[in-house]
């Protein structure tokens, strides 16, 4: 078994994409990839979490990978293993940014004994665990022959030998106004307590302190350069070891290695990621993937509310959804606030995840792979774009359909909502029959009820309240008739906004 | 010694604090209906035009603009200052200049690396004061020599404190302490290796020679400049006299004992720096109004000191009134409106997509954020009254914190304005209330103007909600006036009924055929 990649199954290696789909913004998703990639900045995961797959083989190949890691053990060897290949490419990168010749060699020689570290941890971990993904059977076997080469063994045993030879220098500098002297340290007493005694009187009780913090990073200015070569010229042996050991190993790093290490962040950064929501007690669940139309998820929910939600006391409301042939658009109505547009971007992340290969919201799903996503949500009105925003959203529309196929995803939340409702119904029925024709799969937010009675493709869903309040909502998105209610009225006394209301609250 | 460029009798008091990181903004707690304010308005493309890419200046100008006087006699005094300026620009550019070297001297010279270095804190303080010294100077000259052509009472009396505090004898008495701050020692240092050969442990030491002979013995008279020399057991250096990072550097391994008189420095200039800041921070905002109209110039727009009434009168009324926002974003010349309002407390605006009313509406709002703290309006004419608290409702995009749904967002957003208004204090609605359907917005719409107006609120309206405009217009109410965008008069309102009308048909034919 070849080891080839952590994502990808040999046959169906795929470009990384350079932008962020379009419709991310709309969907939130923007919100979820940020949250997941927030603490792998270094990693660029982006690209991974913004390539679609069109391949079903390599969704459940990465299915196998996430089980495996979803074991504790294994998980915890992984991050081992990243955070010191993170030092290892700290102090090469700064390497690259120093002048001073020992300088250089020395964080070449920190990153080389981190480097050996973190693979003899890493082959021990793989061994402690019980594999079954093809993917970590395949990588287990690689890092075992390359841990056990000659190559690596000899790069290890001599970075250790030059490391203790240099720890055993000992050096005194001394300094005044522009110049300065390097020697062997001779035992001499310390002298800051006597220093310090004689500032005392520069003392003073203000506020603004210009005391500085000793405390140094790493790194070095020219004179302690020249510091360094003069203890370079006190004691040769040790120095002369390390050039030589640098120039034998200047490329350390294997390649499979560094590769592997950006790609099973892909995993780790997503399984963080869903822990904390789990915590909330909901569930996620690897679906079935494939080209059924007839999908549904239950107990599913959105992803980017509920990470939004995580760190507060407040519930999230989950929601099923199925599409039995031929049903095509679900025509989601009911009272604002209710969770209608929640609910249409569940949809469109639950596909968008399933077809990266990762487990998505629900206690169990099948899901479309689709070919594209097309989300349309109202714009806010832009200085710059002086087109007229109903001319815009027909426009953007319009643009959409071109370009949808039948294997398409389409969203549409509230469309028409800022034109007359004259407008709004002539135009909305006129697109949705296009919809149909495509026969794609749809939800569809609205306020123009008759529009989930179309045909036999809608679906009517409905966001509900509590009967004995209708200022109360449920979140709960169910099957039913649209039922015409709207609830403005009710919404504008829970914010105190009725005529009455307002009279009494502005006071002088 | 007191600027008082921006109030008669205080200083400019800064909203929130300079933040402590580099860059530096002057960021102030923004409440909601404020960042609404910002947001709606394009605030940032005005503020932007008036920074010319100074964030310094953007911040001041938004400073400014939240902290406005609500005096017309206060407005005033902001307008006497800088007409001078616009007379006067090169002058006050100068002025602003003086608080501008000594901060950058000052961060050129010691500040970035504060915490690091404390020679470099101590020399730079030293430094530092003595630059003071020269632009301090420099303020003195300027006021001997122009204040005769300034005519306002800010300036007046800003260069008549210079020339009464800035004696000879003061400057004396600062250069005085500038030689005493000087600081010369040897030491010696202990170190190992640590990762990556850098030098750790370090530790201050005793010498073992007697005090004096030793740093002869070990640097001997003979050693050229810049050139190393080696005298076993010992490697000597000695820098170049231009090598001021080497000097640092050295000061840095040399004196972790003298961080104390560093400190006592570092307070001293503090002094003379605090007034500079003052002097920067209250230009800035004239800086910005110099920057701007020479902008609108260029542009070939007018502008005019607007006429400011108290805020219990109703008054409105401009020519050419043009959105700034828009003029500086196109950067061409727009179109501009005219409106006599006077006496009215409800403006309604309806009419054609496309057809200029968000942007009359912001031309509104901008106006007058502008003429309440001080600056000229874009406008050939323009007068109103003093608003108490100036606020926007606009229409937005999907709520992206996911709180609440639209609807419930746009109240949350009213019930937020209501929380903080105050009688003739002014609303500006840009399609509220039009995320359910029409009747419901309507009445909705229809109950909080009605309540605003009777709270003496003034209230200007963008709607396409017609049965809420046509409610209104019907009532045939004293203290409103409905305006109307026309496409086919590029641009431009008139006085006229609201409309009802519907494009939906023409535009799905146009589009999709």
């Amino acid at each position: 078994m070849t080891f080839h990649s952590i994502l990808f199954d040999k046959r169906s290696f795929q470009k990384e994409a350079t932008e962020q789909p379009v419709f991310f913004t709309d969907l939130n998703l923007d919100q979820v990839i940020d949250a997941i990639t927030a603490h792998k900045q270094e990693y660029n995961l982006k690209p991974f979490y913004w390539t679609p797959l069109r391949d079903v083989e390599t969704i459940y190949y990465r299915h196998e990978v996430m089980r495996d890691l979803e074991g504790e053990t294994l998980m915890a060897h992984i991050k081992a293993f990243a955070e010191k290949l993170v030092i290892v490419r700290r102090y090469l990168g700064m390497v690259e940014k120093l002048d001073s010749h020992y300088h250089k060699l020395g964080w070449i020689l920190e990153s080389v004994l981190l480097y050996c570290e973190a693979m003899n941890h890493l082959l021990q971990g793989l061994g402690q665990v019980e594999l079954r993904s093809r993917g970590f059977l395949a990588f287990h076997e690689y890092v075992t022959a390359y841990v056990h080469s000659r190559t690596f063994q000899v790069l290890q045993k001599e970075a250790q030998k030059v490391k203790s030879g240099l720890s055993n220098v000992k050096y005194s500098v001394i300094i005044q106004d522009g110049r300065f002297s390097v020697r062997k340290y001779e035992g001499e007493t310390d002298y800051s307590v006597e220093v310090l005694q004689v500032f005392e009187k520069f003392k003073q009780g203000t506020p603004n302190s210009y005391l500085s913090d000793l405390h140094k990073g790493s790194g070095m200015n020219h004179i302690e350069a020249k510091i360094l070569e003069f203890v370079a010229l006190l004691y040769p042996k040790p120095f002369a070891a390390l050039d030589q050991f640098c120039a034998n190993h200047s490329q350390f790093i294997d390649d499979t290695i560094r590769i592997f290490d950006r790609e099973i962040q892909f995993y780790v950064a997503y399984l963080d990621f869903i822990a904390d929501v789990k915590y909330k007690g909901l569930n996620f669940c690897y679906p079935q993937v494939g080209a059924s139309r007839e999908v549904y998820d239950y107990d599913g929910f959105d992803l980017a509310l509920a990470q939004a939600l995580t760190l507060t006391e407040k519930r999230v409301v989950c929601n099923d959804f199925y599409l039995k042939d031929p049903e095509r658009i679900i025509v989601v109505t009911g009272p604002n606030q209710g969770g209608k547009t929640t609910f249409a971007r569940t949809f469109g992340q639950l596909h968008y995840l399933a077809s990266i290969g990762c487990p998505v919201p629900g206690r169990e799903a099948r899901l479309f792979l689709f070919d594209q996503i097309y989300a349309h949500f109202e714009r806010q009105e832009d200085i710059r774009n002086l087109r007229g925003k109903l001319e815009d959203d027909v426009a953007r529309i319009h643009d959409i359909l071109i370009h949808a196929s039948t294997d398409s995803i389409l969203i549409m939340n509230e469309i028409f909502a800022s034109t007359t409702l004259q407008d709004a119904v002539l135009l909305s029925k006129a697109i949705m029959t296009r919809v149909m024709e495509l026969d794609a799969l749809c939800v569809w937010v609205t306020f123009i009820d008759e529009l989930s009675s179309l045909s036999e493709k809608t679906v009517s869903m409905v966001s509900t309240v509590l009967p004995e309040n209708p200022a109360m909502r449920t979140f709960k998105i169910i099957r039913k008739p649209a039922d015409g209610l709207a609830y403005a009225l009710s919404l504008a006394e829970k914010h105190r906004l009725t005529y009455k209301q307002i009279k009494e609250r502005i006071q002088p | 010694m007191k600027v008082f460029l921006m109030h008669p009798d205080r200083d400019f008091k800064l909203l929130g604090e300079r933040e402590q990181r580099f860059p530096y903004r002057y960021v102030f707690p923004i409440s909601t209906t404020q960042a609404a304010l910002v947001q709606d308005l394009e605030l940032d493309t005005l503020l932007g035009v008036m920074a010319q890419g100074d964030e310094f200046l953007f911040d001041m100008a938004k400073q400014a603009i939240f902290s406005s006087p609500d005096s017309p006699e206060a407005i005033c005094y902001r307008q006497a200052v800088l007409k001078d300026c616009l007379k006067n620009p090169a002058i006050v550019r100068e002025i602003y200049r003086i608080p501008i070297e000594a901060i950058e001297n000052k961060r050129g010279g010691w500040l970035s690396i504060l915490s690091r270095y404390p020679s470099g804190i101590l020399s730079s303080a030293v430094q530092m004061l003595e630059m003071s010294v020269i632009q301090l100077r420099k303020l003195k000259h300027i006021a001997d020599e122009y204040a005769e052509k300034f005519e306002s009472e800010g300036f007046r009396r800003f260069f008549a404190m210079i020339q009464q505090e800035l004696t000879d004898e003061y400057f004396a008495e600062v250069e005085e302490h500038l030689k005493i701050l000087k600081f010369k020692h040897g030491v010696l240092v202990s170190a190992e290796l640590g990762n990556g050969n850098e030098g750790r442990n370090y530790v201050l030491r005793k010498t073992n020679y007697d005090n004096g002979n030793w740093i002869k013995r070990l640097f001997p008279g003979t050693a050229r400049q810049g050139r190393c020399a080696k005298k076993s057991p010992h490697y000597s250096c000695t820098l170049h006299p231009r090598d001021d990072a080497g000097a640092r550097a050295l000061g840095e391994l040399k004196d972790r004992g003298v961080n104390l008189v560093a400190n006592a420095a570092g307070q001293s200039a503090d002094h003379i720096d605090s007034f500079f800041n003052i002097l920067r921070l209250e230009l800035a905002f004239y800086i910005g109004c110099l920057n701007l109209s020479e902008r609108l110039a260029e542009l070939g727009e007018p502008i005019a000191f607007p006429d400011p009434a108290p805020a219990s009168e109703r008054q409105h009324s401009f020519t050419g009134l043009y959105d700034v926002a828009l003029v500086l974003t196109m950067k061409k010349k727009v179109m501009g409106n005219n409106v006599n309002a006077d006496g009215k407390d409800l403006m309604i605006i309806t009419g054609a997509n496309q057809g200029g009313k968000s942007t009359f509406l912001r031309s509104i709002g901008l106006a007058q954020l502008m003429m309440q703290c001080g600056i000229f309006v874009p406008a050939e004419s323009f007068s109103a009254n003093v608003c108490m608290g100036l606020f926007t409702h606009y229409k937005r995009e999907e709520d992206a914190t996911m709180t609440s749904g639209k609807f419930d967002e746009e109240l949350d957003r009213m019930s937020a304005i209501i929380d903080h208004i105050k009688p003739d204090a002014m609303v500006l609605f840009n399609e509220s209330f039009a995320a359910t359907n029409e009747r419901e917005g309507s009445e909705i719409a229809r109950q909080i103007v009605r309540a605003l107006l009777e709270k003496r609120v003034k209230v200007c309206y963008v709607t396409h909600l017609y049965e809420l405009a046509s409610g209104f217009y019907n009532q045939q109410m004293e203290n409103a006036i409905f305006l109307r965008a026309d496409r086919q008069r590029s641009f431009r309102l008139i006085e006229a009924q609201p409309l009802q009308t519907s494009f939906g048909a023409d535009l799905y034919t146009k589009i999709f055929n």
